[in-house]
């Protein structure tokens, strides 16, 4: 058993853990009691784990504790707005009413979130591209898309 | 994209993105133990309402909301025909001791059939409440109006929650003798786009899917399933995860898993574990797999269709065509690996899962545990879309034989190598087809058998693994669901036969998967009729029209709306003419779902790269009847679903495996369609206000896979027959043309 600290949507944490090498998916869901990034693959296949790790769209799932420093900002879809503030791209998802089971919907968002802080006006190909390792059972892609869109109109 | 069907932003009456509706599970979801007892009875007004006190309404429904918004579209429902505003309605879906048995969440009928039930009680549930607010206003009933829950006439009014608050209604119904319903001019929450009440929370990070319960006191497992499907457990090495704080071995004859206090302690175990297990190498070889089902030993054949004399008319026909197609194993693929938690107390079962059946879940958990259904509760709780009987139940089948063998709440949560390893598989199927054309190009015999494999009687529980690993109680049937159904074919030849070859065995526990049967034999049923199309030169779109039921004039409009929507090229197929390396085609296909309920034409439009053999959709034109319209976004997003899973279907899945065990464990291993791929998809919806509502959950896959493959016949010449069409197939067809 050892602590350890962590700096997760806006706050610094401790978590006590058995494993240094522990994948950040667990601590935040079992450990923070988080429920926006989801257990999909373990095999940073699919995207639903994904969170912001200083800004970059990290899976967590693959990523071991030891990798993150105390300092670094974790962003989890709980963090990255409220519900009184929704973040654009959270907004522009409830707008176009782009979910089905919402499962990947996690991933969706935070790996949309990091994709247009760096790309103010993406055409659709891009927008597609940059989503192109985010996999969605249901088939909410062209919703997914069209949000993706209207959040960077609104930002 | 490009949607015909924009509902404006009026309709949308929660709009402006403002989180405004937030839909949380009531606490009574969260409780264990049964409640005070409260009707479930199909034929009693109180087993779906309660009005409290202050007119807040609690729908109780066993039709579950599997990601398809259907919570959403059935508190429409219920808020339309009992006049009250729509976010004072609250939705309990799947408890068994709470909601009604309205049957599994299947079938793309929780609308037709669950809504259908839900608008008798709460017609039922207002008609009473008028009642007694003219006995107590001292008013005619037909002076009285009714807004928002509250009763006014004369002067004076009395509110919901005054008139029924915390009693019980006591009002039977009886589906001989329906309750007179709303007019539908008069709708003003049914038909329109209601936004979802699940999607701010979900999009906030706030939901609580099946994953993310806890229970206090709870251990975590994973499962180890056996390397080869059918071994059996000859030793396990415990000190393998000696080194793993608080895991440890839970074993019943070949069921083994790994439990410890927390989750990750439970994965590393489970990586960790040594295990010696038998050789088992009962699978077919991949390669020869439809060789395989056709000699599968029949166990009845099922006739679906018989018009006139088919064998002689095929024998005197001018032009015979055959044609065999086949359709891969496929795995529902759920996003979020199954996910249960049970506890046994006191003697009784409690199960949290996402299963899609859950009161069916019960009497099968009883059977394993020997107890009565009686003692057990299952609960609801969403997870990640299943599209079918995927691994839920069998997680919650492995949470409560861990909850027994450790006397713990457990909490299991599959790999995702469990899940596309050891979730129940949409079965190979195998179709054969044969017509007769006469000499001016005219349809005079159809015959058609379908190698799939059987529906024991008794039920449609599929077997649980854990059941099957342990030798405990189960009803070992083989559950495909109803895959005859549209076998037969909505069009009028003079001469028909189709018939289901119900074979014995199937190579891997079958269970049913979006479309099931329905979207196969759509596919082979569609595609040969485009090759008798192509073989009598006429135009695929004509010569569907010449065949169907002239009657049937919805099923004419649709087709005859898909065509002006895709602005059809009329000619035959296929195109001719193109030397680039990309050629273009498009393709039609029509459906009237189990031949009775809702319609469905599309035209798929494709590339298909010469060198390589790629397929790219990049567009569907859909036009969909399914009735009545609860909430056209909602259904929009279901037939997006639809084209877009079954396209990825279509062009890319299919199991594999060796002889002992799945080897397609992973996404890698088991590509699906990603945002590059998706096609633009253009839809006429069309609505009839005044006829019942069919489903919509299905009808918009079944079109699909035909509908690509008549494309691609129009683009290139060449004729897919064989799902999924991938590259090498195209190639080798391409080769042999």
């Amino acid at each position: 058993m050892a602590t350890r600290a962590l700096h997760v949507n806006g706050r610094q944490v401790s978590i006590t853990i058995d494993d240094p090498d522990m994948p950040l998916l667990y601590a935040l869901r079992d450990n923070l009691a988080l429920k926006g990034p989801r257990f999909g693959c373990g095999l940073a296949q699919c995207g639903a784990c994904t969170v912001h790790v200083d800004g970059k769209s990290v899976r967590s799932c693959v990523t071991p504790l030891s990798s993150i420093k105390a300092d670094q900002r974790v962003v989890t879809l709980e963090g990255l707005g409220t519900p009184q503030k929704p973040h654009p791209v959270q907004q522009a998802f409830i707008q176009e009413q782009a979910v089905q089971c919402g499962y990947c919907i996690n991933g969706m968002i935070m790996e949309s979130a990091a994709f247009l802080a760096g790309h103010k006006k993406p055409s659709e190909a891009e927008i597609r591209q940059a989503l192109a390792n985010n996999l969605c059972r249901c088939g909410t892609h062209a919703r997914i898309v069209r949000a993706v869109k209207r959040a960077a109109e609104m930002s | 994209m490009n949607i015909r069907f924009q509902p404006s932003r009026r309709d949308m009456l929660k709009g402006g993105g403002a989180l405004i509706v937030s839909f949380t599970l009531t606490p009574q979801a969260f409780a264990q133990g049964v409640p005070a007892a409260k009707p479930l009875a199909l034929t009693e007004v109180d087993s779906y309402l309660v009005i409290d006190a202050k007119g807040a309404v609690t729908l109780y429904t066993g039709k579950v909301d599997l990601g398809t918004g259907v919570r959403t579209a059935l508190a429409q429902i219920a808020a339309e025909e009992l006049d009250v505003p729509f976010d004072r309605i609250e939705v309990v879906e799947g408890d068994t001791a709470l909601t009604p048995e309205q049957g599994s969440t299947w079938g793309s009928l929780s609308i037709q059939v669950g809504g259908i039930q839900i608008r008798q009680a709460a017609a039922a549930a207002r008609a009473a409440l008028l009642e007694q607010a003219a006995a107590r206003l001292g008013a005619k009933k037909e002076d009285l109006t009714i807004t928002d829950g509250i009763v006014s006439g004369s002067g004076r009014q009395v509110s919901y929650g005054e008139l029924i608050g915390g009693k019980r209604f006591s009002i039977k119904l009886d589906p001989k003798q329906p309750v007179p319903t709303k007019d539908p001019k008069a709708f003003k929450i049914v038909g329109k786009s209601v936004q979802r009440v699940d999607i701010p929370d979900k999009v906030m990070g706030t939901f609580s899917y099946m994953h993310d319960f806890r229970v206090p006191g709870m251990l975590h497992a994973r499962v180890v399933r056996p390397p080869a499907m059918g071994a059996t457990l000859q030793s396990v090495d415990e000190g393998s995860i000696r080194d793993v704080p608080t895991a440890r071995v839970v074993r019943q004859a070949n069921f083994l898993a790994v439990v410890a206090e927390n989750e990750w302690a439970a994965v590393k175990g489970a990586q960790m574990l040594k295990a010696t297990w038998s050789k088992w190498e009962g699978l077919p070889e991949q390669g020869k797999l439809y060789e395989h089902v056709r000699a599968t030993k029949v166990a009845k054949d099922e006739v679906t269709a018989n018009v006139g004399d088919s064998a002689q008319a095929l024998g005197q026909g001018a032009r015979k065509i055959s044609a065999t197609y086949d359709f891969a194993i496929h795995t529902h693929g759920s996003m979020g690996p199954s996910c249960a938690i049970a506890e046994f107390r006191d003697g009784k079962l409690t199960s949290w899962s996402a299963s899609q059946a859950t009161h069916n879940l019960r009497k099968q958990l009883a059977k394993m545990f020997s107890m009565s259904p009686d003692d057990v509760r299952c609960i609801y709780f969403e997870g990640a879309g299943c599209y079918g009987r995927n691994g839920h139940e069998d997680a919650a089948a492995d949470a409560a034989l861990l909850a027994q063998l450790t006397s713990k709440p457990v909490r299991v949560q599959w790999s995702r190598a469990d899940e596309h390893g050891w979730d129940p598989k949409g079965p190979p199927t195998l179709i054969d087809l044969r017509a007769a054309l006469d000499a001016s190009g005219g349809v005079t015999a159809w015959e058609s058998e379908f190698f799939i494999p059987q529906q024991t009687p008794g039920g449609f529980n599929v077997p649980f693994v854990a059941a099957t690993l342990t030798g405990m109680p189960s009803d070992d049937h083989i559950a495909p669901g109803n895959i005859f159904q549209n076998s037969n074919i909505p069009y009028k030849f003079p001469n028909i036969k189709a018939v289901c070859h119900r074979l014995e065995t199937t190579p891997f526990r079958p269970s049913w998967i979006r479309t099931p049967g329905r979207m196969q034999n759509t596919y082979a049923n569609e595609c040969f009729m485009d090759e008798l199309a192509a073989a009598a030169g006429v135009d695929p779109v004509e010569f569907r029209l010449r065949y169907l039921d002239p009657a049937d004039m919805r099923g004419i409009e649709c087709l005859n709306r898909v065509a002006a929507l895709a602005k059809w090229d009329k000619r035959p197929s296929p195109k001719g003419g193109q030397s680039g390396e990309v050629a273009t085609g498009r393709g039609v296909t029509y459906c009237k779902y189990e031949l009775v309920r809702t319609y469905v034409a599309v035209v798929a439009e494709v590339e298909v790269k010469r060198e390589t053999g790629e397929i790219r959709c990049t567009r569907f034109y859909v036009a969909h009847d399914c009735g009545q319209i609860i909430n056209p976004d909602g259904l929009m997003n279901q037939i997006e679903g639809n084209i877009i899973q079954t396209v990825s279907r279509t062009l890319k899945e299919e199991l594999k495996f060796d002889r002992s065990t799945v080897t397609s464990l992973d996404w890698a291993s088991y590509p699906i369609l990603t945002f590059p791929e998706v096609p633009e998809i253009v839809m006429d919806l069309i609505d009839r206000p005044t006829a019942p509502p069919w489903g919509a959950g299905e009808p918009a896959a079944a079109v699909v896979p035909s509908a690509i493959s008549n494309a691609v016949f129009d683009a290139i010449g060449v004729r897919l027959r064989s799902v999924p069409f991938t590259p090498a197939k195209v190639k080798a067809a391409m080769g042999g043309a």
